[in-house]
């Protein structure tokens, strides 16, 4: 084979392997979402699923109100809780963090990422349900806050290293303390939308180990049911999720390109 | 302390020296970047760094507003005296220093902001009347032959803005904090012949007011603009020295050093 022929293979080559490997990526995702929309998709148009709470087993109908309030609430407090936090650790890595104490803070962060949800889970449970005596959608939203802490703070941190070097020096050459390039400058540039997207992600993220509705616990609970029509809820739920998460996602996008314009 | 006098630029004494960097010497770490360099800049005149790449111009220049600060592990000795007041002195008030001493850099960097926020962003920041910040923002704008282009999309982003456009705002917005003096770091280098005209032209109105020193690698626009040129070189521990500094028409008509008439004609660099 002449030179250009064995170039041209090897580019053939490598493409086709970059393909197989989008699609072994890609395929596992778009088969569930199938499955999930072809299962849930009647449980969710069944009257009385958004609006009904849940019906004892083996009563039929019911619906999963309690668990769509509850997810709405535990994720609410949770943002509340830890995008602030989160959002003021991240800004501090990106601009005041190039030195050990910052080096610290990344690694427990990283630390944290690696922590099973349960450890949260048992956290929220120790913190919360031990020191008040009952069960509360507090303290599965103080499990998730701690849970969501890492992401928001790297979220916040690479989306403000995103922010060009070149215009942190423009706002200081004109005498710009660093406290106002940073609040005026570098955050406004990148975080907002970024920190749109992580959280919304978290909606998902719920923990089994609470008693209060939530639509994971929902699917969970349900799916294990001997009953038809509480499995069928399960994936309704499911598809819900999905599409809560899509639609969180969505939102951010729309608000990015909103600002940029 | 006050060393010994900076090599003035030209014989006559009563000319006002604006900015007088003496025997600045320059690290990153352990690395030096500049040796011994010394440079009188004039008050109202345009003043040009020029030098192969590497030679230490732009680190030079960035000493002037204590822009270095912003590297880590950098140092700088000697002195740099504005007015006659050390500027590399640890008691010096940076935020105050970089108010009088402007910046424009390589590449247009406006604020992801408004055309009008961008230029109001240091006005605004010292706390001036809504009119008085009117006011500027148009001078600024005038000034920088920017205003009919813009007067009617004052709220629009500055990034659709074009690149020479973009780089005029920039210039408009250093010019808002009212400095004295304008720091040029290759302020045409990724700019069209045509913007790269505007700004040098700009550059003739702004120095009956204001004190210009430019760094820039290309020789020909060193020639057309400026008043004073110094020649900046590596020496033999890769250190940027001042090889010779003079009034423009010296530099390249009449250099005193080998090494200056070797790079102005073109035998390397």
């Amino acid at each position: 084979m002449s030179r250009p022929l064995v170039r041209i293979f090897l580019d053939r080559l490598v493409a086709a392997l970059i393909a197989l490997c989008v699609m072994v990526a890609a395929i596992p995702v778009l088969v569930l979402l199938l499955f999930v929309v072809i299962k849930g998709l009647p449980g969710l148009l069944t009257p009385g699923f958004f609006t009904d709470p849940p019906h004892p087993q083996g009563v039929p109908g019911g619906g999963v109100l309690n668990a769509i309030i509850g997810t709405l609430e535990i994720v609410g407090m949770a943002s509340l809780l830890a995008v602030p936090i989160g959002a003021l650790i991240g800004v501090f890595l990106s601009e005041y963090g190039r030195n050990r104490l910052g080096d610290t803070v990344r690694f427990i962060s990283d630390v944290l990422t690696g922590l099973p949800s349960i450890a949260f889970g048992i956290f929220g449970y120790t913190v919360v349900v031990l020191t008040t005596h009952h069960f509360s959608a507090i303290s599965a939203s103080v499990a998730l806050a701690v849970l969501m802490l890492p992401v928001i703070l790297r979220a916040t941190e690479s989306a403000l290293m995103l922010v060009p070097q070149a215009l942190r020096e423009a706002g200081l050459a004109l005498g710009a303390p660093s406290w106002r390039v940073t609040v005026e400058i570098v955050v406004p540039g990148e975080t907002a939308p970024l920190l749109f997207t992580a959280f919304g992600n978290e909606i998902v993220q719920s923990n089994p180990l609470q008693p209060m509705g939530a639509l994971a616990l929902t699917v969970f609970r349900n799916a294990l049911s001997p009953y038809q029509n509480l499995q069928d809820q399960a994936w309704a739920a499911a598809l819900l999720l999905v599409l809560l998460v899509a639609s969180a996602n969505i939102l951010a996008r729309l608000y990015v390109r909103r600002i940029q314009r | 302390m006050q060393t010994e006098i900076a090599p003035r630029p030209v014989a006559d004494a009563d000319a006002e020296i604006k900015l007088d960097a003496r025997h600045v010497n320059f690290f990153y770490g352990d690395f030096q970047a500049l040796e011994d360099a010394s440079l009188a800049v004039q008050a109202r005149r345009i003043t040009a760094l020029i030098g192969p790449s590497g030679c230490g111009k732009t680190t030079f220049l960035r000493i002037f507003n204590r822009m270095h600060d912003l590297t880590p592990s950098t140092r700088a000795t000697g002195e740099v005296l504005l007015d006659g007041h050390n500027v590399l002195d640890p008691d010096t008030d940076v935020i105050q220093l970089r108010r009088q001493v402007g910046m424009l850099f390589q590449r247009p960097n406006p604020f992801p902001k408004s055309i009008y926020d961008n230029v109001a962003y240091g006005p605004h920041m010292l706390g001036w009347s809504k009119s008085r910040i009117n006011d500027i923002v148009e001078q600024s704008l005038k000034d920088t032959g920017l205003w009919d282009e813009v007067q009617n999309r004052l709220r629009r982003s500055a990034l659709n803005l074009s690149g020479g456009q973009q780089q005029r705002l920039c210039l408009a917005r250093a010019l808002a904090v009212e400095p004295q003096v304008i720091l040029m770091d290759e302020p045409a280098s990724a700019l069209d012949p045509i913007a790269t005209l505007r700004i040098e032209e700009l550059m003739q109105d702004l120095k009956k007011r204001y004190t210009i020193v430019i760094v820039t690698h290309n020789m020909q626009q060193a020639s057309r603009v400026s008043d004073f040129t110094a020649f900046m070189l590596m020496n033999q521990r890769r250190a940027g020295e001042v090889i010779e500094f003079g009034p423009t028409d010296d530099i390249f008509n009449r250099p005193k050093e080998s090494r200056t008439e070797d790079y102005i004609t073109g035998r390397f660099g």
